[in-house]
């Protein structure tokens, strides 16, 4: 590393690393440059000319955000040039800017308005018409006023760059430039919301949310996403007790500060299809009823005592509940539970099924081979990162499953077990790739983990980690991709077949044969009602989805945006939510229902706090009480259990429709439109469209 | 300049002849590997001579398809330059300068020219000949007033003679290039003015 430069910013004198650009060394001296154009995660563009500083022996004002430091610079923002540059610059845009704040969205937390108070002057020396523009077509979510826009090109530069599908443009040029996509279709990008949130003005705005609420009158709640396994840290704005929007938080070893679009649209699904009472079915239909009545039916079924009783957890539930429950299936003598709803062969320590690189980690590594995912309709953001370390260089990754468009280059080298063979026996190509580089890593994922022959492939690729050393002294390469952002957190729980229980197939199995008799679905809807035969079901959980349709009764739980609980991310990392509203009607906390049910049954649970639940919990799990943190999880073991052989069979996506994968996301109307936007565009464009 | 958008109406498809395939080939071939996408203005131009003086959406995907590029990148090139014409022109498209110095030369008499035998700028004449559209300066003032018609500048012209042009041209007459008054190029009008006699 080249030695540090010494810069003087108003007065203050600063070390910064050589190539630092004039604006981060004034942020790093504390003092506050106004930008457009300027944004950290982005390439340069200096085209909005906001952040002009003085620079001691310039001639002319220059742009920070464009020009590197040099040795023993002067720089100078407040004085009378740089503000009437910046005066100048600032009437210069609002030359076309249309004067319709208060019907704007972005009004309350917009950047121009902002930076106008401070450098805009009272009135217009421009006596000309205003320019106007065609207001452009972006999809269901992304609402443009077109004649807002200040050609910032962050947008351009966040779809080319981070999402990896360059479809914003800037067509025209000077006074006529217009922000577009092509043939103004909706982007194809899971992560097309963030270009609202970048987007320092009205002209990209949300349109779900459009027109409903001011910012500061809503009720802001720092909280975690559970829409997939990322555990995004997300910002939940509500008035009363309706979700208003979702937007994410800046966490630099998770999301830096993006967000998938269905973790920030998603939230009508929140507010629709709610239980909000429990139910209960008299002579085949559900009827709402009264908790009283709801766990007296439940007792009357577990007493008759035919059968065994089972449990299975779903994809969004938290660990505390999964905690609860499993407390209780063991007071109810039961050992058949399991938390892995998709069937997936995942066990052993917590190194097995981890994302044990780390999601920043991922920067690091300099080989990547993908087994069975899609990690862009699977953790678009943790894609966005893979994207983030492929653009950086020598990074080459390869595929086995079916090939996809992933936003980088992925050589499809094989559809499944057969191939990953081929490269543990070395008889591939990118066998010696991965033995080459230094820190290689793979990502194994729910397509090849979940079917008959999961463990094999799971160890396959556990030796082919070994011998590729991916394991070794401060790295590890072997990476668990999740889908569910409550199974990390039921592993870690132990919510999972005890000793001579039934896993979810024997669940199942025990249904069909009547040797279970009674299931509770927690959160679980990606069961199939007519497997599970003649049981009894009892259905916990948020929304009236597939699980609930089917079920005897319905126990009316929290969503996860309505619970303080701890959620565990695929890189292991627990991570607390905190209560945005409360849940409808009379739903409850989850572990509240179990506690409530474990008494009805004459087998009351030690816990009647979340803070002694808590204590029984990380007696149990340790980890998980060392919030934000990521606890080494030492190397991952090869099972021990006889291995099945190897299926032929291609690895199955685990998606087939990004915007549909869970009750909440099923319940959004936003969703839906998402979807069908994605059909149509499929349809027009020849089906090249993404498995979405 | 105003707003230039993709004409309405668009043909199905495009490719190049391969007559242009190879010549495309050739250009291409000028640049390093990986930098393709700098031969985007040669091949829209063939593109756009190809496709009869205009550029088809079909041929900016065509072109952008070529040179392994994100078809909004190739779109943003294709309504950048004004010598992109995204809606279809005459047989003979005439560029006419209307900056200062051919302005002061008459420059407005042209258009009027322009009005009565074509019609609108950017309209096609009737039988498909002719269209006209004012441009910047296109660099030959010093024959002012002048235009460009296809690949050829016409100078120091006035009504009559332009009028005369255009009417030729549309009846497929052999017309000349360069100046239309009897100028040799940019030398003095009529004729030298020093270096007459022997030294």
């Amino acid at each position: 590393m080249s030695e540090r430069v010494n810069v003087t910013v108003d007065g203050i004198a600063v070390e910064v690393e050589p190539g630092t650009t004039i604006l981060q060394a004034c942020e790093a001296a504390g003092v506050e440059i106004p930008r457009f154009c300027y944004h950290e995660r982005l390439s340069v563009a200096g085209n909005c000319r906001m952040c002009l500083v003085e620079v001691e022996k310039a001639p002319k004002p220059v742009a920070s955000c464009a020009m590197p430091v040099a040795p023993d610079m002067v720089v100078n923002t407040q004085s009378e040039s740089v503000k009437s540059a910046r005066e100048g610059v600032m009437e210069f845009l609002l030359i076309n800017h249309p004067l319709d704040c208060p019907i704007c969205d972005q009004g309350g937390e917009c950047d121009l308005q902002d930076q106008a108070l401070g450098y805009g002057v009272d009135s217009s020396r421009f006596e000309d018409n205003k320019r106007a523009v065609e207001e452009k077509e972006m999809g269901p979510l992304v609402k443009t006023v077109m004649t807002r826009c200040i050609h910032c090109t962050r947008c351009v530069r966040f779809a080319t760059e981070v999402a990896g599908v360059p479809e914003i443009g800037a067509i025209g040029r000077g006074e006529d430039m217009e922000i577009t996509t092509y043939l103004e279709a909706s982007l194809e990008s899971e992560m097309s919301g963030n270009v609202i949130d970048l987007c320092p003005v009205g002209a990209l705005t949300s349109k779900p949310y459009a027109f409903t609420a001011r910012p500061w009158e809503l009720r802001k709640t720092e909280t975690i996403d559970a829409m997939d396994a990322v555990g995004s840290n997300i910002r939940v704005d509500v008035r009363g007790r309706e979700v208003m929007r979702i937007l994410p938080r800046d966490h630099d070893a998770v999301n830096e500060e993006w967000l998938s679009d269905k973790s920030r649209f998603v939230w009508d699904g929140l507010n629709t299809q709610r239980l909000d009472k429990p139910y209960l079915r008299v002579e085949g239909k559900l009827q709402a009823t009264d908790w009283q009545r709801a766990f007296d039916a439940i007792a009357t079924r577990l007493e008759a005592g035919a059968g065994q009783v089972a449990a299975l957890a779903g994809d969004l539930v938290c660990t505390e509940g999964q905690f609860a429950l499993k407390s209780l299936m063991e007071k109810l003598g039961s050992p058949h539970l399991d938390c892995r709803q998709d069937g997936a062969k995942l066990s052993g320590p917590r190194a097995n099924y981890l994302f044990n690189t780390g999601i920043a980690g991922i920067e690091d590594a300099d080989a990547l081979l993908l087994i069975g995912t899609n990690p862009r309709l699977e953790a678009a953001v943790l894609n966005a990162r893979i994207r983030k370390a492929w653009l950086a260089g020598h990074f080459p990754i390869a595929a086995i499953g079916q090939p996809s468009d992933l936003t980088y280059d992925a050589e499809f080298i094989g559809a499944g077990p057969q191939t990953l063979k081929e490269l543990v026996d070395g008889k591939h190509g990118f066998a010696e790739v991965l033995a080459k580089a230094e820190r290689p890593m793979l990502i194994l994922g729910q397509g090849a983990l979940a079917r008959e022959d999961g463990a094999g492939i799971f160890a396959q690729a556990l030796a082919l980690a070994e011998k590729t050393g991916m394991i070794s002294d401060g790295w590890n390469g072997f990476n668990v991709l999740h889908t569910a952002a409550g199974r990390v957190g039921g592993m870690d729980v132990g919510f999972l077949p005890g000793e001579d229980g039934r896993d979810r197939d024997g669940i199942i199995e025990g249904c069909k044969s009547g040797d279970i008799s009674t299931v509770i679905l927690y959160g679980a809807d990606e069961i199939d009602r007519a497997e599970l035969g003649d049981a009894f079901v009892i259905y916990v959980g948020s929304h009236g989805d597939r699980g609930a349709h089917g079920a005897d009764v319905i126990l009316p739980a929290a969503a996860y945006t309505e619970k303080q609980a701890i959620y565990v991310n695929t890189e292991g990392r627990a991570q607390m939510t905190e209560r945005a509203a409360f849940p409808p009607g009379d739903a409850r906390e989850d572990w509240k229902i179990f506690r409530a049910l474990s008494d009805r049954l004459g087998v009351t649970l030690e816990f009647d706090t979340v803070d002694t639940l808590r204590t029984a919990m990380f007696e149990h799990a340790p980890q998980l009480a060392r919030l934000d943190e990521l606890v080494p999880a030492g190397s991952p073991e090869t099972p021990v259990a006889a291995l099945p052989d190897l299926d032929e069979a291609g690895f199955a996506p685990v998606i087939t429709d990004y915007y549909f994968t869970n009750p909440v996301a099923r319940a959004s109307a936003t969703m839906a439109a998402c979807a069908e936007a994605r059909r149509t565009r499929a349809k027009a464009v020849g089906g090249t469209g993404t498995d979405g | 300049m105003s707003v230039r958008r993709l004409h309405s109406e668009q043909p199905e498809s495009f490719a190049f002849s391969q007559e242009n395939l190879d010549w495309a080939a050739t250009q291409i071939a000028k640049y390093p590997e990986g930098r393709q996408a700098s031969a985007i203005l040669p091949l829209l131009w063939q593109a756009q001579k190809q496709g009869g003086g205009w550029l088809s959406e079909p041929a900016i995907r065509c072109v952008a398809d070529m040179l392994d590029m994100p078809y909004m990148r190739a779109l943003e090139v294709a309504t950048f330059y004004s010598m992109f014409n995204l809606s279809p022109v005459g047989e003979y498209f005439v560029q006419l300068c209307g900056t200062t110095p051919c302005w002061l030369r008459g420059a407005d008499d042209l258009k009027d020219v322009c009005r009565r035998q074509i019609g609108e700028p950017g309209d096609i004449s009737e039988d498909g000949k002719l269209s006209w559209l004012e441009v910047e300066c296109l660099g030959a003032c010093v024959n002012a007033p002048m235009v460009q018609i296809n690949d050829d500048f016409y100078e120091d012209l006035t009504a009559d003679t332009f009028e005369r042009l255009l009417e030729d041209l549309r009846h497929g007459r052999d017309v000349v290039t360069g100046p239309q008054n009897g100028r040799q190029a940019s030398a003095p009008e009529g004729g030298p003015t020093v270096l007459k006699g022997d030294m």
